[in-house]
């Protein structure tokens, strides 16, 4: 391989590890996001007896949440190559909550898999228990390990931080089964939706209020900078105008606006862990990160395919959007 | 003081944790091991399920409609197992190994991302569009997803096996210090990613990949004909499952005598431990071995078996051809992977291969006489064996994983020194007794899932209900009163 392809002792670009982090914190914002709303569909199914609009609900999620689910292990997987310490520390220092996580994505994968296989009323009872729990247990975990991540073992933050993902996972299920099923239950659905924006945003700053107040291993200044203010106030506008758009009965609208939420939460994440990668023991970046030849081959051979990826998904939605139509496999 | 040192405190007295260590290999160890099998459920179903589809959609004949539908089925049943088991492991190497994580994360990290990238996510979108995608694609988009779902399960499986086989004749790094911590980095990566091991154990897997399914496809296609002997789908199945039986079952141990070979030259103290070969000197080819006594079980020396041998081949065979040559034994090391597990595992594994063979030659000589479906001892032979490829599967990866021991990468870092030293055994325990008890209910279901198939097919060929919900048989598929 020649040195101008993939130089060994000098990283492609300068910039290579900011974009590496940046890459790390894209495909955790794709997850949150896409896998996001698959635990909303989860969570609201709760709110369902009706077994047709459980049904729904289950043909909506379907044919997507294996392809959404990956993106965590794409998550992991590129935290492990770009920044072996980093994954290693955040799962070891974190051993229950990030094995409660995986246990908790068992049950909500398993759920509706099974739930197919047999008619018969306490069966299905059983899957769908399975499948709401591990759809709740899942993003309250998740945020809780993020929690972690940022702000180390204060008890408070970390467990606002994932009842946050919870309800902003609340929000992007509403809006995605919003514009893909009926009007009646569309405007049910807008109701949770709206109720859980308004948890959601003001989780966001009882949550900032306190990492101030408490100045938690130090984030206080990091949290009252201009970035930080300029993203929730950004969230503010779109959660309420996302509420505006879901009560005049926009919901294609809704849904891309309630998108937004969770990609803006993963870009504060990103403001509050930089320049450190891990705020607990204050290891930087660049400290973290590999030496240039191995990222200079993650990134010559890695990237391209992620754009690829970015395609099959704009195919997969494309080959399922619009409203839900029948259910199951058609075999 | 966290609920889970709290329960430490209190509990010593009534229960023993196990060691971190211990109870994080077990963990891993278990949690692979039910991992494997769905996966090598992908990459062996794979071939069958692109034909199925591509015969359906060009021929438009029932019998292919209906295999693709059946099997297909299986597959993404399989898949969501796949999925699920398989995040785990991609956390464990964090939770339970951060210190082998971050040694080795430069060479293992960009495999494994290549995987998840390149692999994962093709069958993930793809296997939704072949599920639910029929009516909404056209039929050549449909051909096309369902190559792309099998050519990212064997995608999938070649980036695992670069970081397995790398840890097995580690090449292409340096050892540096880097935060106060001796880590491996990388300095050649066509030599990290082609190591000498990695090309033995892609054919090796993949195609017992291919015999473990097709002695699946072979048990539940004979079930259905012994049932239903006109079935017409199902004797195209069982007749397919054999053929590709007879390419697959001689190959692997021609392959395998060969790969044994690499094995001696690259990690002696494994070789040595599958043949219990304590002196070094001159080896001896054990080709049956049987206990003489219990005692034999657990510590398979010379001295305790009952053997049929030939003097001084395994010399012979392990050096290309001179039967004085010298083959290392266990006496030279320090410490050893425990033995009688590697031994046993690997005879396991050789003998289940050699009656595949037999199978498939039965099978053979039945087809040319053209009586396979009229045997009746045929498919219940078949039916018997239908589990039997996974067992020689996950045997041959205990060769391979515990004849590695003490090292998690071979000659550069031990397993005890990988381990978590934050994880207590209070932790570490309780999460193997879930993972436990959780994979135990998820293959039990696997397994259900699969007799409830089987059973709706049958119902919708007509045979006449049999059993109640109740599972009798030693196989999931078959009713006691059959």
């Amino acid at each position: 391989m020649t040195d101008t392809l993939l130089p060994v002792d000098a990283y492609l670009v300068e910039s290579l590890p900011e974009i590496w982090f940046g890459a790390v914190l894209f495909a955790l914002g794709m997850y949150v996001v896409l896998d996001g709303f698959d635990f909303g569909i989860g969570m609201l199914y709760a709110t369902r007896t009706d077994e047709r609009e459980r049904e729904t609900f289950l043909a909506a999620f379907g044919p997507v949440w294996d392809a959404n689910e990956v993106w965590v292990v794409a998550f992991g997987t590129m935290l492990l190559a770009a920044f072996p310490r980093v994954y290693s520390r955040l799962l070891a220092d974190n051993y229950l909550l990030a094995l409660g996580f995986v246990v908790a994505l068992v049950f909500r994968g398993l759920g509706p898999e099974l739930r197919e296989q047999r008619d018969d009323e306490r069966w299905k009872r059983y899957t769908d228990y399975a499948f709401i729990g591990g759809s709740v247990f899942a993003p309250l975990l998740l945020g809780m390990l993020a929690g972690r991540w940022l702000f180390g073992e204060a008890t408070l933050p970390v467990a606002l931080t994932g009842v946050g993902l919870v309800a902003v996972s609340i929000v992007t299920g509403a809006a995605f089964l919003a514009a893909k099923t009926e009007p009646g239950l569309a405007s049910d659905l807008r109701a949770y939706g709206i109720g859980a924006t308004v948890a959601y945003l003001g989780g966001v700053v009882v949550l900032l209020g306190t990492v101030v107040l408490t100045d938690v291993g130090g984030a206080a200044d990091a949290v009252l900078s201009l970035p930080v203010a300029a993203v929730v106030a950004l969230s503010v506008a779109v959660g309420l105008s996302g509420s505006v758009l879901a009560r005049r009965g926009r919901y294609r609208a809704w849904l891309a606006s309630a998108l937004s939420l969770p990609t803006l939460l993963t870009i504060l994440v990103a403001i509050l862990l930089y320049p450190t990668i891990y705020p607990p023991t204050g290891l930087l970046v660049r400290e973290a990160v590999v030496s240039p030849l191995a990222l200079n081959l993650v990134t010559v051979l890695g990237f391209p395919v992620l754009l690829l990826v970015l395609w099959y998904f704009k195919f997969l939605y494309g080959v399922f959007s619009g409203p839900i139509e029948g259910e199951g496999y058609e075999g | 003081m966290s609920p889970i040192t709290l329960l430490g405190a209190i509990v010593p007295g009534l229960v023993t944790f196990l060691s971190p260590e211990l109870a994080s290999r077990m963990q891993f160890g278990w949690t692979i091991s039910v991992h494997i099998i769905f996966a090598s459920l992908s990459i062996g179903l794979a071939p069958f399920i692109i034909y199925f589809t591509w015969k359906d959609v060009r021929t438009n004949e029932r019998r292919y409609a209906r295999l693709r539908s059946f099997w297909v089925k299986v597959f993404a049943a399989g898949f969501v197992m796949g999925t699920v088991t398989g995040i785990p492991m991609s956390f464990q190497f964090g939770t339970n190994f951060p210190q082998f994580a971050e040694v080795a994360g430069e060479l293992i990290g960009g495999p494994l991302a290549f995987e998840a990238k390149m692999a994962f996510f093709l069958e993930a979108v793809f296997l939704g569009v072949l599920l639910y995608g029929r009516d909404r694609v056209k039929d050549r988009t449909y051909i096309i997803s369902s190559v792309l779902v099998g050519f990212g399960a064997w995608l999938s499986g070649f980036w695992i096996l670069i970081v397995n086989a790398w840890m097995q004749t580690p090449r292409g790094y340096e050892m540096v210090t880097r935060n106060g911590m001796e880590i491996a980095k990388l300095t050649d990566p066509f030599a990290a990613f082609f190591t000498p091991r990695m090309p033995w154990m892609y054919v090796h897997m993949m195609n017992a990949s291919v015999i473990s399914v097709a002695l699946l496809v072979a048990g539940v296609s004979a079930y259905i004909v012994w049932k239903k002997p006109d079935a017409e789908a199902w004797n195209t199945a069982l007749k397919l499952a054999v053929v590709l039986l007879i390419a697959s079952a001689p190959f692997q141990a021609i392959h395998g005598d060969a790969y044994g070979r690499h094995v001696e030259d690259t990690q002696p103290q494994k070789f040595a431990a599958m043949e219990a070969h304590y002196e070094t000197g001159q080896a001896d080819l054990h080709l049956l071995a049987f206990p003489k006594s219990p005692e034999a079980l657990t510590d398979p020396r010379a001295e305790n078996l009952v053997t049929v041998s030939l003097p001084a081949v395994g010399s012979f065979l392990a050096s290309g051809g001179d039967f004085d040559a010298e083959v290392i034994g266990l006496n030279e090391y320090e410490e050893n992977p425990p033995v009688a597990l590697v031994f046993w595992s690997f005879r396991f594994m050789v003998g289940l291969g050699f009656l595949f063979i037999g199978l498939a030659l039965w099978g053979g000589f039945l087809m040319y006489r053209g009586r396979l479906a009229d045997s009746t001892r045929y498919l219940k032979a078949m039916i018997a064996a239908s589990p039997f490829g996974y067992a020689a599967l996950l045997t041959g990866w205990y060769v391979t994983e515990i004849g590695r021991q003490p090292w998690v990468i071979q000659g550069e870092l031990k397993t005890s020194e990988a381990v978590s030293s934050t994880l207590t055994g209070a932790e570490a325990t309780l999460t193997l007794v879930a993972f436990v008890v959780l994979y135990v209910g998820l293959m039990l279901t696997a397994l259900y899932i699969l007799k409830w198939l089987v059973r709706e097919e049958l119902r919708s060929l007509g045979v006449r209900e049999s059993s109640g919900g109740r599972w009798h048989g030693p196989i999931p598929w078959v009713s006691s009163d059959d």
